[in-house]
C-alpha cells in the first residue's frame, strides 16, 4: 500500500488515474480505516486530500449558498451557527453519523463516496439541492448529489476523478429543512430508514419541495411524487397522507436483519410525514 | 460479630469507598488480556469454517509455512487424543476435528512474528470442505429428519424415540396437575421463544501462551477462573495439570462467557509448535460473536391454572433450549428455576437440551433463567390482566418464603421475594400516572447463588497491614468488598489491606468468579483466614503478657485483656504484634480452604415504564426499578452497579439483541453495528433498592447478587409492552418490525 498526500486536486486525480489497483481518498477515514482494519478494502493506493489548500474552508457565497471544502467534519458544521441556521435539515443529518470522536472525522463528500444506500448526509443533501465539483481527467465539472450513487458501495465517480467541492444553494426566504432517520437504538447505529424534505413556502402553501428517502432501495432516492403530493398544499392531513403514500410507494427495499421490506415501507411513510412537518415549521420561521 | 446478637453493627461494612482498582483502571495503567506481552513473542492468528457443517477432508498449510515470518501452524493433530465428556467438547470447540460444526468453528491456527503476517498466513491455508446440510433453529433440529450434528452425543436421561440431537432431557415436578387445573378458575396456554443473546463484554478475549517441550507453560489470560482455565488446557494439551501456571489479567467483562476457554489451548498449542515461544492471540469483536458463547435460545410452552382472586393452582412448562453443536445448555436450571418464585401445589417441568449449528453456548448471567422468567412472568401477567388484578399483588399472593417447599424440592429458608414486592409496591415509580401509548411492567426472578471451591490467604505484613490474596477475580468490584471484610474483621482501616488475585501456583482449586459467589464464598473465605490471623495475633500478645490466650480478645485492631482477671496490660495493636513477627514465632498468616453450601438465594423485583411509538413500534425505556435482596449489601456501590448491569442487560435481550442466522447457516451479524447492544442513552438512570434479608450462611449476610438482576427484565420490558400496546408479544425480542408487525395485526383483527 502507497500513501500519497498531493497539493492539488488536479494531482489527486492524476495518482488516481495512473494506480493499477484499488484507490482511495483519505478524507476523515472513518469508512477507509476501518474497511482496511478490518479486512474489507484494503488499498494500493491511498490519497490523502487534507493536505490540499481550502479543504477545510467553510465560505458563504455571494448569492447567499455554501461552498464547503472536502475535509470538512461533522463537528465543525455542527459549530458553525449560520449554516446550521441556514440548512438545520442538511447539517442534523451529518451530525447523526457516529459519536463525538466520529464527528471530528467524519466528512459529507466520504459519506457519499462510500456510497451506502443508509449514509445519513444524502438524504439531506439531495433535498437542499447540492451539487459537488469534481476534478478528473479533463477538468472540473459541477454534477448533481442525487448522480453520485448508483448502487451499493457505487458511484457514478470514474478512475481519476475526486470530488473537490460541495456546494449548498441559497437559502432563500420562507425555506426550511428537516432530516429523520429511523434506528431502533438511539445512537451508534445504521438508518433502516432515513427521509429528507427540503421545502418553500408561499404565504401558507409549498410553493417548492424535495422529498429524499435513505435506506429503502440500492440507492438514495429522490421522490418526486412525493415532492408533487405537498406542493400546493397547507400539508394539511390528506396532503399529508398523500405524502406517505408515495413515500411507500417509492420504496425498493430489502428484508434484511435491520428490518424488514414491511416496516420499511410503513416507517418511511412515518418519516416523510414527520419530516415535512418540521419543514414545515422551520419555513414559517419555527425553531425545531 | 454473630447475626444471632440481633441487628449486627458494621463500622466499614455497608460503607462506599472507592475501589483499590479504580485509579489504575481510569488511567490506563490496569493490565487487560491483550496488555501483557513477552520478549520474542510472536503473534497468532484463527482460521475459522465459513459453512455452518462441513466435513473438513484436508488441510493444506504449505503456502503458509512458506510465508516469511511464519513460525507454526496447528490444527486438531497438535492437540492431545482420546478425551472424552466435556474436556473433548471443549478441545473439539477450540479445534475442529472430522467437521466444522458452525460458522466460525476454530479449523487451524498460525504463529507469525508479526500480527498482519499472522492475519495473512491464515488466508495461505487450504481447506477442503464437504459441506453438509446445516440447522440453527431448536424446533427444526429436534423435528424428524434434522440434520444429526453428532451421533451418540445423548447421554443416558433421553428417552427412546428422540431425535439424536436431543442429547439430555430433565423431567421433575409434583402433585397432580389435572386435579391443580381443575381449581382453576382460568387455565392459560401459551408458547414462547427468547433468541441466543450474547454476553457482550467489552474486552474480546485475549491471551499470552509460552508452552515448552518439556511440558512446562505459563500462561497469562483475560478469564473469570484461571484454575478451569489450567484444568482444560492441560486435559486439551495432554499435560500435567500442576506443569501449567495460569495467571489472570484484569477483566474487561464476562458474565459468565469467560468461564471456559476459546482461544488458551491454542496459544500454548501453537507456542509448543513454535519451539517454545510465547504467542500472543487476541480475538476480533467479530470471532468474539461467531466463536464464544452466547447463552442459550428456547423455545417454551407454559400453562397456568388460577382461581379468579390469582392464587395459582397450577403450572407446567416445556423448555427446549438450543445450546450449538455441543450438550450444555442450561436446561437443568431452566427447569428447576422457571416457577421457583411461587408455592405452587401441582407443578411439572420437562426439559430438552438440544444440539444445533450454532456456536456452543456460554453461561451468562443466571444461565437459563430469564428464559424461564419470559414464560412465568408473561403468563402470570396475563392471566392477572384478565382476571383485573394487580401484578405486584398476585405476586404477593403467591410469592415463596421461609419454610415454604420450593418447585424444585428443598424447604427455603429465609429469603427476601416478599420484602422485594412490598418495596416496589411502595415506591414512587409505582405511582408515577402514564400517559398515551405508555406501559407498566412488573416481573419477579430468582437466582439460587453458588459457593464452589474456594481457597484463600491473608498474611499479616510487618507494619500490621493486611495482604488478601483471593483466586476469584475481580470483576465487579470484589477487591473493594474482600478488603472491605477484611477490614471488618480485624478492625483495621479499608486502606490498611490490599487485596490480590493469586495465581495458580498460590492457593488451592478455585472456581471462578461465576456464580454469583465471589462476595460470599471469597468473602466467606477472607473472613475465616482473617479470624485464624487474629487468633495468632491475639495469642503472640498472650505470650507477651504471659497470660492464657482464652484470656486475650481482639477489638478494633487492638488485642486486649479479656477483662480484669485477665490481667491488667495496655492494648497491644496488630502493627506491634507484626512488628515483633519475627521474634515471637515467626511469620502470621490464616488460610480458609472449603466448599461452602451456605448461599443465599436472592429474589428481585423489577417495575419498568416504557413508551412505545404506535406507528414505528420503537420501544422507549422511561423508568426501570430494580428491587433486589442483598442479604447484606457490603460496598453497597457496586451491589446497585450489579443491579443496574443485570437490569441493562436484559433490556437488550428483551428489545434488540439477537443471534440472526441467514438460510446458509452463517452469522448475519457478528459486528456490534448489528448485535445491538444497548447503548448508554438507550436507557434512563435505573433506579435500584437494596433489600437486606440477611442470608443466615455468611458471616455478615451476604448473598450473591450478581446474575438474580438479568432474570426479571425479559417479562418486565414484554409486560410493559403489553400495557402499552394492549398487544401481547410471546418472541422476543421485541423489535421494532416486530411490535409494529403486531400492532397492525392487532388493528386489522
Ligand atoms: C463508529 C462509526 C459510526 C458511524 N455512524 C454512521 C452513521 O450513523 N451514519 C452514516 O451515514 N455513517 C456512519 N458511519 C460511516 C462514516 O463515518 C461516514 O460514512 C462518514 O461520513 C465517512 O466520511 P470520511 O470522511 O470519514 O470518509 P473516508 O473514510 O475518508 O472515505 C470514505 C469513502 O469516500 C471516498 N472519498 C473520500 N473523499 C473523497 C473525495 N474527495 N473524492 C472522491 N471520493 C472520496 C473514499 O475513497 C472512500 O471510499 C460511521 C462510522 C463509524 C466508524
Amino acid at each position: 500500500m502507497k500513501y500519497h498526500k498531493p497539493k492539488t486536486f488536479e494531482e489527486a486525480a492524476q495518482i488516481a488515474a495512473g494506480s493499477n489497483g484499488v484507490t482511495r481518498f483519505l478524507a476523515g477515514g472513518t469508512d477507509v480505516l476501518v474497511q482496511l482494519r478490518s479486512d474489507v478494502v484494503t488499498p494500493d493506493d491511498l490519497i490523502d486530500i487534507k493536505g490540499i489548500d481550502g479543504t477545510k474552508a467553510i465560505t458563504k457565497r455571494g448569492d447567499g449558498g455554501w461552498d464547503l471544502g472536502v475535509a470538512v467534519s461533522g463537528a465543525e458544521m455542527m459549530e458553525h451557527a449560520e449554516l446550521k441556521r441556514d440548512w438545520p435539515g442538511l447539517v442534523e443529518g451529518m451530525d447523526l453519523i457516529g459519536s463525538t470522536q466520529v464527528q471530528g472525522r467524519a466528512t459529507l463528500v466520504g459519506n457519499l463516496c462510500n456510497g451506502s444506500p443508509a449514509a445519513d448526509s444524502v438524504p439531506g443533501m439531495i433535498a437542499a439541492g447540492c451539487t459537488v465539483s469534481i476534478t478528473g481527467a479533463s477538468g472540473t465539472r459541477n454534477v448533481p448529489v442525487e448522480e453520485i450513487p448508483v448502487g451499493p458501495g457505487r458511484t457514478a465517480l470514474t478512475k481519476g476523478d475526486v470530488i473537490s467541492a460541495v456546494h449548498i444553494p441559497p437559502r432563500g426566504a420562507r425555506g426550511g429543512d428537516a432530516y429523520l432517520r429511523f434506528i431502533p437504538r438511539t445512537e451508534m447505529d445504521i438508518a433502516v430508514v432515513g427521509c429528507a424534505v427540503n421545502l418553500r413556502l408561499d404565504g401558507d402553501e409549498i410553493s417548492e419541495a424535495r422529498v429524499v428517502l435513505g435506506a429503502v432501495a440500492p440507492t438514495v432516492v429522490l421522490v418526486e411524487d412525493a415532492a408533487k403530493a405537498i406542493i400546493g398544499t397547507a400539508l394539511d392531513d390528506g396532503a399529508l397522507d398523500a405524502l406517505g403514500a408515495t413515500a411507500t410507494a417509492a420504496c425498493n427495499p430489502i428484508d434484511d436483519k435491520r428490518g424488514t421490506i414491511e416496516f420499511r415501507r410503513d416507517v418511511a411513510a412515518v418519516l416523510a410525514k414527520r419530516a415535512a412537518k418540521i419543514a414545515y415549521s422551520r419555513a414559517k420561521g419555527g425553531q425545531q | 460479630m454473630a447475626l444471632d446478637s440481633g441487628k449486627p453493627k458494621f463500622k466499614y461494612i455497608g460503607t462506599r469507598p472507592n475501589r483499590p482498582d479504580g485509579l489504575d483502571k481510569v488511567t490506563g495503567r490496569a493490565r487487560y488480556g491483550a496488555d501483557i506481552s513477552a520478549p520474542g513473542m510472536l503473534h497468532g492468528a484463527i482460521l475459522r469454517s465459513p459453512h455452518a457443517h462441513a466435513k473438513i477432508l484436508k488441510i493444506d498449510a504449505s503456502k503458509a509455512l512458506a510465508l516469511k515470518g511464519v513460525k507454526a501452524v496447528v490444527t486438531r493433530a497438535d492437540f492431545a487424543d482420546g478425551l472424552s465428556g466435556e474436556d473433548w467438547n471443549i478441545q473439539e470447540n477450540c479445534m475442529a476435528g472430522e467437521k466444522a460444526l458452525y460458522d466460525g468453528h476454530a479449523v487451524a491456527a498460525v504463529a507469525a512474528t508479526s500480527a498482519l503476517i499472522a492475519r495473512d498466513a491464515i488466508k495461505l491455508i487450504d481447506v477442503d470442505y464437504e459441506p453438509l446440510p446445516h440447522v440453527t433453529d431448536v424446533d427444526a433440529a429436534m423435528a424428524e429428519g434434522a440434520p444429526v450434528i453428532r451421533d451418540g452425543a445423548a447421554d443416558y436421561s433421553v428417552p427412546e424415540g428422540l431425535h439424536p440431537n436431543v442429547v439430555r432431557y430433565f423431567e421433575s415436578g409434583r402433585g397432580d396437575l389435572d386435579e391443580g387445573f381443575a381449581k382453576a378458575d382460568l387455565v392459560l396456554k401459551r408458547h414462547y421463544t427468547t433468541e441466543a443473546a450474547h454476553q457482550g463484554y467489552i474486552e474480546p478475549h485475549a491471551c499470552l501462551a509460552q508452552l515448552g517441550a518439556d511440558g512446562k507453560g505459563e500462561l497469562w489470560c483475560c478469564t473469570q477462573g484461571h484454575w478451569y482455565v489450567r484444568q482444560m488446557c492441560a486435559a486439551a494439551l495432554g499435560l500435567e495439570v500442576s506443569q501449567l501456571k495460569v495467571t489472570p489479567s484484569e477483566i474487561g467483562g464476562g458474565f459468565g462467557g469467560k468461564t471456559t476457554v476459546f482461544i488458551d489451548p491454542v496459544a500454548l498449542a501453537l507456542s509448543r509448535k513454535a519451539g517454545g515461544k510465547p504467542v500472543k492471540l487476541v480475538m476480533s469483536r467479530s470471532e468474539v460473536l461467531r466463536a464464544t458463547g452466547p447463552t442459550a435460545s428456547a423455545s417454551m410452552d407454559i400453562k397456568m391454572g388460577m382461581t379468579k382472586d390469582g392464587k395459582i393452582t397450577a403450572a407446567s412448562g416445556t423448555y427446549r433450549m438450543q445450546g450449538g453443536a455441543f450438550p450444555g445448555a442450561p436446561v437443568d436450571e431452566t427447569t428447576v428455576l422457571a416457577f421457583a418464585n411461587y408455592n405452587i401445589e401441582h407443578v411439572h417441568h420437562v426439559g430438552y437440551d438440544v444440539m444445533s449449528n450454532r456456536p456452543k453456548q456460554a453461561a451468562y448471567r443466571a444461565p437459563g433463567a430469564p428464559m424461564a422468567a419470559f414464560g412465568t412472568e408473561s403468563i402470570i401477567d396475563e392471566m392477572a390482566t384478565q382476571l383485573g388484578l394487580d401484578p405486584l399483588e398476585i405476586r404477593l399472593k403467591n410469592a415463596v418464603k421461609e419454610g415454604v417447599r420450593a418447585t424444585y424440592g428443598p424447604k427455603f429458608p429465609a429469603v427476601g421475594l416478599i420484602e422485594t414486592l412490598e418495596a416496589a409496591q411502595s415506591h414512587d415509580n409505582y405511582a408515577v400516572p402514564l400517559g398515551p401509548n405508555q406501559g407498566r411492567g412488573v416481573a419477579s426472578g430468582f437466582w439460587l447463588n453458588w459457593g464452589g471451591d474456594t481457597s484463600a490467604s491473608v498474611a499479616i505484613s510487618e507494619d500490621g497491614t493486611v495482604a488478601v490474596t483471593v483466586g476469584t477475580p475481580d470483576i465487579g468490584g470484589s477487591r473493594a468488598s474482600m478488603a472491605l471484610m477484611a477490614a471488618e474483621a480485624f478492625g483495621i482501616p479499608y486502606e490498611n489491606v490490599r487485596v490480590h488475585i493469586g495465581d495458580t501456583a498460590s492457593l488451592g482449586i478455585n472456581e471462578p468468579t461465576h456464580g454469583s459467589r465471589a462476595t460470599y464464598a471469597s468473602g466467606l473465605a477472607v473472613i475465616q483466614s482473617a479470624k485464624e490471623c487474629i487468633q495468632k495475633l491475639s495469642k503472640r500478645a498472650a505470650e507477651a503478657w504471659g497470660i492464657d490466650p482464652d484470656a486475650v480478645i481482639w477489638e478494633d485492631g487492638f488485642a486486649r485483656p479479656s477483662g480484669p482477671n485477665a490481667g491488667e496490660f495496655e492494648p497491644m495493636s496488630i502493627a506491634e504484634i507484626a512488628g515483633n513477627m519475627s521474634s515471637s514465632g515467626g511469620p502470621i498468616s490464616g488460610h480458609f480452604e472449603a466448599s461452602p453450601e451456605t448461599y443465599g438465594g436472592s429474589f428481585g423485583t423489577h417495575v419498568v415504564d416504557v413508551e412505545v411509538d404506535p406507528e414505528t413500534g420503537r420501544t422507549t425505556v422511561l423508568r426501570y426499578l430494580v428491587v433486589q435482596d442483598a442479604g447484606k449489601a457490603i460496598h453497597p456501590s457496586y451491589v446497585e452497579g450489579q443491579f443496574q448491569g443485570g437490569a441493562a442487560q436484559g433490556i437488550g435481550w428483551a428489545l434488540n439483541e439477537e443471534y440472526i442466522y441467514g438460510e446458509d447457516g452463517r452469522l448475519q451479524n457478528p459486528i456490534f453495528l448489528d448485535y445491538r447492544v444497548p447503548v448508554a442513552s438507550d436507557l434512563p438512570m435505573i433506579d435500584t433498592v437494596i433489600v437486606e434479608v440477611p442470608n443466615p450462611g455468611h458471616p455478615y449476610g451476604v448473598r450473591g447478587v450478581g446474575e438474580t438482576g438479568i432474570t426479571p427484565p425479559l417479562p418486565a420490558i414484554a409486560n410493559a409492552i403489553a400495557a402499552a400496546t394492549g398487544v401481547r408479544f410471546t418472541k422476543l425480542p421485541l423489535t421494532p418490525p416486530r411490535v409494529l408487525a403486531g400492532i397492525k395485526a392487532a388493528k386489522n383483527a
